[in-house]
């Protein structure tokens, strides 16, 4: 490619102070995260380097017991975050990326404004709101199929209602981009609308659409105060969607500013395997997203 | 000092970070404002900060109340490394954390509540302790309809979770909850939108929101009514108080707040949301 | 913008076609009418308490009465430092990404990275953070300066994921015409790149503000619980969203202002969203690089 091969195209002074200017904005920006890790690390290590493996073993969850009796066991709490947020994903995604085509697409043109509004209103909700919202009418519609209403299926609706903005936005980003004259080629191909998005568009658009499911995934893993207030907070292995659940984020949200010393360390233990959590989810998408 | 230059020097003071020095005689620098720190308990925090406020404007622009939550943890925490004048800690104090010194601001009452259409109208110790730690799994059993309990408990590390447990001699790990909860408005909204919902909150708090109308009922404990007077005048068995810690002997605007706070004349803001004003 | 450049897809197709069409409209009326509920509960609980003192006074009564004039003022602030600090590190850093290194390369890959792996810190992580490092290590305390700065950290991701996607759809063609006609990279960047993907930097934009008002458990811990009015910006300061999560669920009785404050967020973010839009559109038109 012409663009990066041939530098000597371009007043070589200009751009590479610039670049070296934009890389190093690029640099900053990523070190944040080392300076989290780090944090993250340090508050963890009393508990990592006591506590060790019985953070995942230990039978039940009750870190303020008396003296000795704590139990540390973190488990349970992770599946809950692994199914809160991987049932939000799958429910989001295919959501997210219809109605991102229906705006682009299939709605006349005001339709899709006042659409895209109200989806736009949404992402600026706070998790307060859809907490209260799924606190006060969602999981008491729940109970009435299965008490008690505070579930796992009420996290995984409103976490996917929070996270549905963002992937619908950033596929509608991606669509827009693809170029209109592949598009306008394959119409005049004769190809149907479904067609054409199906074939066109939506492989065009892949790692726009990759870009939003991850961004949309992180941010359920990463979602605290909503399901606070609507998962039911037991620590338990949910064996049913009507089960309640702790997440790992409402695990620190509940008890951070009520925990002392092993207990506080323990809960930034469970913030550093959010985050290693989150890098594999990353490494995942990294390879499914991959430009082919 | 006109205003505006009164108003810059602030900011610089601020920008220093230095807004923590306290003089140790308020008559000294009149003219400059100081700030005091208040971290900890978000039941208190309220109530601080609506006393900060009348203590300001008593006060008239010398000294700025910072109220921030955190929890009780980080109230004694704060106080202790000094990040922090004044601790809001919502439990009696343990121990281990004798070396403060405490102030009684408030008490507080934790009573049971039912949703407003549970026929149940009264338990025995027995009782609860039965429902709690799941021996007894349906409404059935204590003169209710038939349905099975919904356990509303309270996170680890809670102050009303202690009270309560220590009250009914059980311990945090032989309840079976079907849901846990943070802050006693939750617990209220919980229970009430759950017919068959059971659990406990801040009597206060419960009270308040029963009269504003929301569908729960307060549950007495041995035949005494759970009510703020109740607790008011001790015959409520299950309570806790509400303190201020400090590292050391208060002095200066530390001092001044306190005593301001506690004085009857706040009583009224105590009462305002919903505790039980202490006698100093 | 959008509608004027939008290609029309022809309607007709067989059968297949129309099951498709139904189903789309199906699933966006669904989609629509849970968001409509959503934002009924929230008008029909808060709509009671809006007037225009409700925007000018200072709360009183631990906010059950009174106004939210000065959480206003904070969140204003917390917002407008936040993407100040976001905006152009977000830019700068996307740009870097998208056109300044080699596309693939290392350096692109890890940063990238390690950017989406920030947008995946909880916020309560974010909130301890930005208390342990602005609050406490760079000795802001608790202020509206450390709660935007720690928001603009959050926001961060977002910003450049979406504006280096954006940038990246552009076609080469336009990078190599540029290039054909001697125009540096920095200059092609800025005066053709960067207007083609508008759209995307705009979706950011509104992703981010978003996520600002949005945000609870960071601000608790950064700017913290003080609902007066600010002096400056190293002065503590509740956000709207605080002061809502306080409402309802800290203070007996707050739960209908805490729905009046709600709304007042919402139209807050219909207000800037809508502004943002008007603006871009007429600096867009204003260089001639809109189709």
């Amino acid at each position: 490619m012409i663009w990066f091969g041939s530098w000597h195209l371009f007043r070589p002074n200009l751009d590479a102070q610039v670049g070296s200017g934009l890389r190093l904005a690029a640099i900053a920006a990523s070190s944040l995260v080392l300076l989290i890790v780090s944090f993250l690390a340090h508050e963890s290590w009393p508990a990592i380097s006591s506590l060790g493996s019985r953070m995942v073993t230990d039978a039940s969850w009750h870190p303020s017991a008396k003296a000795s009796e704590g139990t540390f066991g973190m488990w349970p709490i992770v599946v809950g975050t692994l199914v809160v947020t991987g049932g939000a994903v799958m429910l989001a995604s295919p959501l997210g990326v219809v109605s991102a085509v229906f705006a682009e697409f299939y709605a006349p043109p005001h339709v899709a404004v006042m659409f895209r509004g109200l989806i736009e209103l949404l992402a600026g909700i706070p998790s307060v709101v859809f907490g209260l919202w799924g606190l006060m009418v969602l999981a008491p519609l729940i109970a009435r199929v299965s008490p008690p209403g505070q579930s796992l299926l009420a996290g995984v609706v409103i976490v996917t209602l929070m996270i549905l903005p963002t992937v619908m936005l950033v596929t509608g980003s991606a669509l827009e981009s693809v170029p209109r004259e592949r598009v306008r080629g394959a119409v005049a191909l004769g190809m149907g609308r479904f067609a054409v998005i199906r074939h066109v568009v939506i492989p065009g658009a892949r790692a726009g659409i990759v870009t939003g499911m991850l961004l949309g995934a992180t941010r359920a893993m990463g979602e605290t105060m909503a399901v606070l207030m609507v998962c039911g907070n037991v620590v338990k292995i949910p064996r049913g969607v009507f089960d309640p659940v702790r997440t790992l984020t409402a695990n620190m949200a509940l008890e951070m500013g009520y925990a002392l010393d092993l207990h506080r360390s323990a809960l930034y233990t469970s913030g550093l395997a959010l985050l290693v959590t989150s890098m594999g989810l990353v490494a995942c998408a990294q390879w499914l997203g991959r430009e082919s | 000092m006109s205003k505006r230059l009164h108003g810059i020097v602030c900011l610089i003071l601020l920008a220093a970070g230095c807004g923590r020095e306290l003089p140790s005689d308020p008559n000294i620098m009149p003219g400059l404002s100081s700030t005091l720190e208040i971290t900890g308990s978000s039941t208190i925090a309220p109530l601080a900060s609506e006393i900060g406020k009348r203590f300001e404007d008593e006060h008239r622009g010398r000294i700025r109340v910072n109220v921030q939550m955190g929890g009780s943890s980080r109230g004694i925490a704060d106080a202790r490394s000094a990040m922090a004048d004044i601790g809001m800690v919502s439990r009696d104090l343990n121990l281990d954390e004798t070396d403060l010194k405490h102030f009684e601001l408030a008490r507080d009452g934790v009573c049971i509540i039912l949703h407003a259409d549970n026929p149940v109208r009264e338990l025995s110790r027995e009782q609860v302790a039965g429902l709690f730690t799941g021996k007894i799994r349906n409404w059935n059993e204590v003169g209710g309809s038939d349905a099975d309990v919904i356990i509303v408990n309270k996170a680890e590390g809670r102050s009303t979770l202690e009270v309560f447990t220590e009250f009914f001699r059980i311990t945090p790990q032989q309840i079976v909850a079907d849901i846990v909860i943070g802050d006693n408005e939750q617990g209220v909204k919980t229970v009430s939108t759950l017919v068959h919902a059971i659990g406990y909150v801040s009597v206060g708090t419960a009270q308040y929101d029963r009269d504003a109308g929301v569908p729960i009922r307060l549950l007495g404990i041995d035949g005494v009514e759970a009510s703020v007077a109740t607790v008011a005048d001790g015959t409520f068995p299950m309570s806790r108080t509400l303190n201020w810690v400090t590292k050391d002997e208060p002095t200066g605007w530390t001092r001044l707040f306190i005593e301001f706070s506690t004085s009857p004349a706040q009583h009224d803001l105590v009462r305002e949301l919903a505790f039980v004003p202490s006698e100093s | 913008m959008k509608s004027t450049s939008r290609v029309q897809l022809p309607t007709s197709g067989g059968q297949g076609e129309l099951a498709v069409t139904v189903v789309m409209w199906l699933v966006a009326s669904l989609v629509a009418m849970i968001l409509i509920g959503i934002v009924g509960d929230l008008v029909w609980h808060g709509i009671g308490g809006l007037r225009w003192s409700f925007l000018a006074d200072s709360p009183a009564r631990a906010g059950r009465s009174g106004g939210i004039a000065p959480i206003l003022v904070s969140t204003l602030l917390i917002l407008a430092i936040a993407m100040a600090v976001a905006l152009p590190l977000g830019l700068a850093a996307a740009i870097g990404l998208s056109d300044f290194s080699r596309r693939g390369g290392a350096f692109a890959s890890i940063v990238g990275r390690t950017l989406d792996v920030l947008a995946a810190v909880p916020s309560i992580v974010f909130g301890l953070f930005g208390n342990a490092v602005f609050c406490g290590w760079m000795g802001l305390g608790y202020s509206l300066l450390a709660g935007g700065l720690t928001l603009a950290c959050m926001v961060l991701p977002i910003l450049v994921r979406t504006i280096e996607a954006s940038l990246r759809s552009v076609p080469d063609d336009y990078r190599v015409a540029a290039a054909s006609l001697g125009i540096s990279r920095t200059r092609a960047t800025w005066s053709v790149l960067l207007p083609r993907a508008s759209a995307g930097i705009v979706v950011g934009w509104v992703l981010g503000i978003g996520r600002v008002l949005a945000e609870t458990a960071a601000l608790l811990f950064t700017s913290g619980y003080v609902d007066r009015m600010p002096r400056g910006i190293t002065d503590s300061g509740r956000s709207l969203s605080v002061h809502i999560y306080d409402l309802s669920m800290n203070i007996p009785g707050g739960t209908a202002n805490a729905y009046t404050a709600s709304l007042v967020l919402v139209g807050m973010l219909l207000l800037i969203n809508g502004m943002t839009r008007v603006t871009v559109h007429v600096c867009l038109r204003g260089s001639g690089a809109s189709e």
